[in-house]
């Protein structure tokens, strides 16, 4: 298949324009009669969802929580960037595409990272309007931080809660349209499965997670804002219900899946306490400015860290970047820490962390300064390990955090099913192999707010769609399958709970597919997960029954798509031989451990298709071609 | 589970959970022992006990939870009558099991309101929370229609007492532990956090009479000003927000000219 | 979602009264008028004090500007009536809100009297309904006579049951007070975290202010040191 991206040829800057003026619109006094389908209410499918409405298309919005104001992307802290350049520092649309298209490691589409650039202005003027209280210089005008390693101060944060702010802005931009009727709500109701009619997208099977209802919903084109897939490490910083069964079963009805490997992985976390753990909880990035990361110097060396004398401690970013030191991307400060660990000189209980001492800032900032820059992060630290950071160091240990992977989308974000749109972390993004800090919720907004009113409207006004029956076959046959799913795990009646099967996957993928991965590791990886799926099939058992709230059964589906997404993973890292980004293959590092890129054969974004239950998917590529920003070796030294 | 992998020291809690299979069918109390351990988050520790019950072969125990940060509101109920359990400032789900004894007794029970309809066990709906915002709980601003960003100052404690308020999460806790089960606390805080920005002028009138009468139309009960509201807040929204909205109400009820209303069915 | 137009003044009155913030704007507004009526009720009682001429005379006086009387006397009644009303239609809707009650219910923080002002309001009423049988239309058996307010407030307290009586409804008017009168600011709009204590402190101070002025006189009768 030919894989079309459809970005503007012609000078970049005006590409964005010229695509819009070049797009069909529909008749204002037309739009109701067409039905779309958003599922997804997180920071792009509720800000999709209400922008529609807006226009005046009839709208249907899904998600799994009881209320859409729930989406995950409730929990992003940080902030969001944008290009604004408010603090007169020298950043500019340019540079913020320049930086997005490097920090991703030169595996992005440059058309769609510039188009990000440029909207991330109107989505700030959007969000201070509907009242996200971003936070604010003394003067009144909007206040921003550095983030990220950042070398600009753009980025935008309404205390520790910017995704929670920018969600509610959304969120209640949407109900607005459902008190306005253009915007029907779905909540507690969870997509399993797409309606495909003479090769388009039509609608969508559901069940009602109260009643256990198997619903189709027939509609004139269908958009997904499903977000991320890094619960598939069943441990990750994702809310429990984070899930890939949406993108996953469009993925088995033809969309294609674009660079499924690519995770993120954050370098500051709580580590793992027990077997018992259910998830990781991330501490904001800025406690790298002040923190001094180390572990002790010899092995199993066992002593409570305030006995560890300066000489046998090893502060080793400092030692291995002396100009960076603890400020190192995210990549290289959680692969150090795993390499540390490997050589068994963890910290904590279960040996998987490392210190991250304040003392030295204490001592020369004093600890008022240290509260107020990070006093909520040391309580929520307090809280969960009942440690006082403030006298003992933190453990931190990386985790999954994002994945930049996601089902591919052209320059429209269309997926390869025409009428199948994909925003925010469900598509595989603007990211390329690893993304920037307070990137995705942009990415989210952009696409929602600022992308897909205009694409979705000229992909209806320029198709003609007739009426798919509630009976048509398609239809049948999808509700069919849905029904076939959920009996299947019901009746399996195993001994075995989802739970330790999602927990054994999750071990599988962060121990061969996470931070370093190789070869050999790999194909154990993919031949393990062959055989725990089909343990799970034999073993796995889901109890009650289908027609009730049946938080179990839901789960159970989830993880039986984690099974095959996480083998797509491990092919794909297998066949990328080269280092970038999130995927680093230890084969390919430089002399001093660095990710080590090959552009030269890999300088494409590869989007696997679906051939059948254990038919190996087939890979296409998408070739990128970077004519701004020349591809270069990053280096930290 | 947790039990064999022992450290760090275990602990034996004796509950008493709701048990209720739909909103129609009666409900009761059932007990069951968890094996925890002070490291465990609360809902960690009902996880335990439903892998338990599954391999007994017993329907596991259901209760919301999404992020298990304290931030998306999915989690909450009472812990000994105690919405959200005894650590103030706290969701359920950020609460962790070193604050509870060995051998302690805990009786778990789901908000209860006529407005939130219980789902199932531990679980409730609380949609009645989201027709309330929908009902005025925004600020009318079509994508694409909205001024630079610097246009307008807000000065920065006006932002900071706004985003005080917008901290709310939606959890609930506050009907819950309300004698009268009044949303009192949480309509108010979504009015004061768009009342006190200058983008939400506007609609400001429009707004709390809107808001006010659905809250009034989902039965919620008044607020007498009793506090358990902001004593349960997991994110310590203040009572100061309720009178906010008394304010409002009553300058807008008298000034509003043959202004409309909205109400959400 | 239906839009209705706000219009007439009657129209917009009812609506006002409709929602839950109208029935305790008027329940904030008539309980103050009740409190304003019971400082001075307090203050004239004190009278005994200065002995029987003060007192009956003080009665006298006010039967002697009958248009103030009687107006001042509809306005506590209906101030009664709708106080009355308001609360138990909102006791009503509480009821409606939680069908199910709680097998365990802790409370945090909030005050005995805040969540007793259902039981404190109907003995306070009750009361009142006893205590005009008893001193204003003196219709109750025993020694009393009309316009002799003092000789009646002697001859009622000598009777430690009566006083009692009087004492214990005094006392669940002070935790009414203890709350509502804050609760009043609270209810009209009056909060900031600088006042909102000192408000709370007023409460307190003038309930219990007006219990014991109240309380003084039985207390003085049964002591002797009054008749
Ligand atoms: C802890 C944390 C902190 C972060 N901090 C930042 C930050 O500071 N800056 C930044 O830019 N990014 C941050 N991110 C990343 C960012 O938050 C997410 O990438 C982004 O919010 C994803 O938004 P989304 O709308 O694509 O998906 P989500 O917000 O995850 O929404 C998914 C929606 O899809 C629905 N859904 C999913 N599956 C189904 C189904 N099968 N059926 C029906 N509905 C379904 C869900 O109900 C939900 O409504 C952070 C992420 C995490 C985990
Ligand atoms: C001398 C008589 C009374 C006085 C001075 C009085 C005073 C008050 C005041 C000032 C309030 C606070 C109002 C508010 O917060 O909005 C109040 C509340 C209340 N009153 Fe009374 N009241 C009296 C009699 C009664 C009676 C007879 C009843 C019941 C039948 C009653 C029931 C209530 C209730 C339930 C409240 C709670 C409402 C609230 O706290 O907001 N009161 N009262
Ligand atoms: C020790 C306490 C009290 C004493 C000695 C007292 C005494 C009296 C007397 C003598 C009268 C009759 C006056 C007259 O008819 O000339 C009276 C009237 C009245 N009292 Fe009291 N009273 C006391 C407490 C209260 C309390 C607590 C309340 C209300 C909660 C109250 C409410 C009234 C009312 C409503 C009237 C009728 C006023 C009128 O004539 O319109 N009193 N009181
Ligand atoms: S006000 Fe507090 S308790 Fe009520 S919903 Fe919001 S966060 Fe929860
Ligand atoms: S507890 Fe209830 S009475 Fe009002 S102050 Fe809070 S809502
Ligand atoms: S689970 Fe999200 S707040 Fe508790």
């Amino acid at each position: 298949m030919q894989l079309d991206s459809k970005v503007p040829s012609g000078p970049i800057e005006t590409a964005w324009d010229r695509a819009r003026f070049e797009m069909k619109l529909v008749n204002p006094a037309n739009r109701r009669k067409y039905s779309v389908i958003v599922v997804g209410s997180g920071l792009a499918g509720g800000s999709a969802a209400a922008s529609l409405g807006e226009l005046g298309y009839n709208v249907r919005c899904f998600c799994f929580q009881d209320s859409p104001r729930r989406a995950h992307s409730i929990a992003a802290q940080g902030g969001i960037n944008a290009a604004k350049n408010y603090q007169n520092d020298g950043d500019s649309i340019y540079r913020l595409f320049y930086d997005t298209v490097k920090g991703g490691d030169f595996r992005a589409r440059e058309g769609n990272v510039y188009r990000l650039a440029q909207i991330s202005l109107n989505i700030i003027d959007q969000c201070v309007a509907q009242g996200v209280p971003f936070a604010r210089e003394y003067g009144g005008t909007l206040a921003n931080r550095s983030f990220g390693g950042a070398q600009v101060s753009r980025t935008f944060y309404a205390r520790g809660q910017t995704g929670q702010q920018l969600l509610l802005g959304a969120y209640q931009a949407l109900e607005r349209q459902v008190a306005a009727g253009t915007v029907t709500m779905y909540p507690r109701t969870e997509m399993l499965d797409l309606i495909v009619v003479d090769g388009r997208a039509r609608g969508i099977v559901t069940r009602d997670m109260i009643t256990g209802e198997i619903e189709g919903h027939v509609a004139d084109a269908v958009v997904l804002g499903t977000g991320g897939y890094g619960n598939v490490f069943y441990l990750s910083t994702n809310a429990k219900g984070s899930n890939a069964t949406a993108i996953w079963r469009a993925y088995k009805r033809g969309a294609l899946f674009g660079n499924p490997c690519y995770t993120q992985i954050h370098p500051t976390c709580i580590p793992v306490s027990g077997e018992y753990q259910s998830k990781l909880t991330l501490m904001s990035e800025s406690l790298r400015n002040d923190g001094r990361i180390w572990v002790p110097l010899n092995k199993g060396d066992k002593r409570p860290p305030s006995r560890i004398p300066e000489n046998e401690r090893d502060y080793y970013l400092e030692r291995r970047y002396p100009s960076f030191g603890n400020l190192v991307p995210r990549d290289v400060a959680s692969r150090n820490a795993k390499v540390v660990c490997d050589e068994g000189r963890g910290v904590g209980e279960t040996g998987l962390g490392v210190y991250l001492d304040f003392a030295d800032a204490i001592k020369r900032l004093g600890q008022r300064t240290i509260e107020e820059r990070y006093g909520n992060l040391f309580d929520m630290y307090y809280q969960i390990t009942g440690e006082n950071p403030y006298e003992v160091p933190m453990r931190i240990y990386p985790a999954i955090h994002y994945t930049m992977g996601g089902l591919w989308v052209d320059y429209h974000l269309q997926s390869t099913i025409p009428g199948l749109f994909v925003i925010g972390e469900a598509n595989f993004s603007d990211h390329g192999a690893n993304r920037l800090g307070a990137s995705a919720l942009m990415q989210g907004l952009s696409d929602g707010y600022f992308v897909i009113p205009y694409t979705l409207g000229n992909y209806l006004a320029s198709t003609k769609l007739d009426k798919v029956p509630d009976d048509h076959p398609a239809v049948r046959d999808a509700t069919a399958n849905v029904t076939g799913i959920t009996t299947r795990l019901l009746n399996t009646k195993g001994r075995r709970s989802t739970g330790s099967f999602h927990r054994e996957l999750g071990r599988i993928m962060w121990e061969y597919c996470g931070m370093a991965r190789n070869a050999q590791g790999l194909q154990t990886a993919i031949g393990r997960i062959r055989e725990l799926r089909e343990e799970f099939w034999r073993e796995v058992r889901v109890l009650g029954t289908h027609d009730e709230f049946n938080q179990a059964l839901e789960h159970a589906g989830r993880v039986a798509d984690f099974f095959e997404l996480g083998e797509l993973m491990c092919i794909d890292a297998l066949h990328r031989e080269e280092s970038c980004g999130g995927h680093f293959r230890e084969e390919y590092q430089t002399a001093d451990g660095e990710a080590l890129r090959n552009d030269a054969e890999f300088s494409y974004v590869a989007a696997w298709r679906y051939c059948g239950e254990n038919a190996p998917p087939d890979l296409h590529r998408e070739p990128l071609t970077f004519n701004y920003v020349k591809p270069t070796q990053r280096s930290y030294q | 589970m947790a039990a064999q992998n022992g450290h760090p020291p275990g602990m034996r809690i004796i509950l008493h959970v709701w048990r209720q299979r739909s909103a129609s069918s009666p409900g009761k109390f059932v007990r069951y022992e968890a094996q925890a351990n002070s490291h465990m988050s609360f809902l960690e520790m009902l996880d335990v006990v439903n892998e338990e019950l599954i391999e007994r072969g017993d329907d596991p125990i259901a209760f919301d939870h999404d992020c298990r940060e304290g931030i998306c509101g999915s989690c909450g109920f009472m812990i000994n009558g105690e919405a959200h359990g005894p650590l103030s400032g706290t969701t359920v789900c950020q609460l962790h099991m070193r604050h509870f004894k060995d051998g302690e007794e805990l009786y778990l029970e789901p908000w209860r309101a006529r407005a939130f309809p219980v789902v199932k066990d531990l679980a409730v709906s609380r949609s009645a929370l989201d027709r309330i915002i929908a009902a005025g709980g925004y600020i009318s601003v079509p994508t694409g229609s909205a001024p630079a960003g610097n246009a307008i100052p807000v000065a920065k404690d006006k932002q900071e007492r706004a985003m005080d308020a917008a901290a709310c999460i939606g959890c609930g806790a506050c009907v819950a532990a309300c004698p009268n089960a009044s949303a009192a606390l949480f309509t108010s805080a979504k009015i004061a956090h768009l009342g006190l920005l200058p983008q939400g002028q506007p609609e400001r009138q429009r707004r709390v009479i809107s808001m006010v009468a659905q809250m009034n139309a989902e039965v919620f009960g008044n607020c007498t000003n009793i506090g358990e509201c902001e004593a349960a807040c997991p994110k310590l929204i203040r009572m100061e927000n309720i009178a906010f909205m008394n304010r409002d109400f009553l300058r807008a009820s008298w000034t509003t000219r043959g202004d409309s209303m909205r109400r959400v069915e | 979602m239906s839009t209705m137009a706000v219009d007439s003044r009657l129209a917009r009155g009812l609506r006002f009264y409709e929602t839950t913030l109208g029935k305790k704007a008027i329940m904030a507004v008539t309980g103050l008028i009740l409190f304003g009526f019971l400082i001075a009720h307090m203050i004239g009682n004190l009278q005994v004090f200065a002995g029987p001429e003060a007192l009956n005379h003080y009665a006298v006086k006010l039967r002697e500007m009958p248009a103030l009387l009687w107006f001042a006397r509809l306005v506590l009644l209906i101030s009664v009536v709708l106080h009355i009303v308001a609360s138990v239609q909102l006791w009503g809707l509480q009821r409606e809100a939680r069908p199910v009650r709680y097998a365990r219910k802790k409370n945090a923080d909030s005050s005995y009297a805040s969540r007793t002002m259902m039981w404190s309001g109907p003995i306070i009423a009750a009361f009142v309904v006893y205590h005009l049988a008893h001193f204003t239309w003196v219709i109750l058996p025993g020694r009393y006579e009309h316009l002799k307010p003092y000789e009646n407030v002697v001859y009622g307290f000598r009777q430690p049951l009566i006083s009692l009586l009087y004492i214990i409804a005094i006392a669940m008017l002070c935790t009414h007070l203890y709350h509502g009168l804050w609760s009043m600011f609270q209810t009209l709009g009056v909060a900031h975290p600088r006042y909102t204590p000192a408000l709370k402190r007023f409460a307190a101070v003038f309930s219990i202010a007006l219990a014991a002025g109240f309380i003084a006189v039985p207390v003085a009768v049964l002591a002797g040191v009054v008749g």
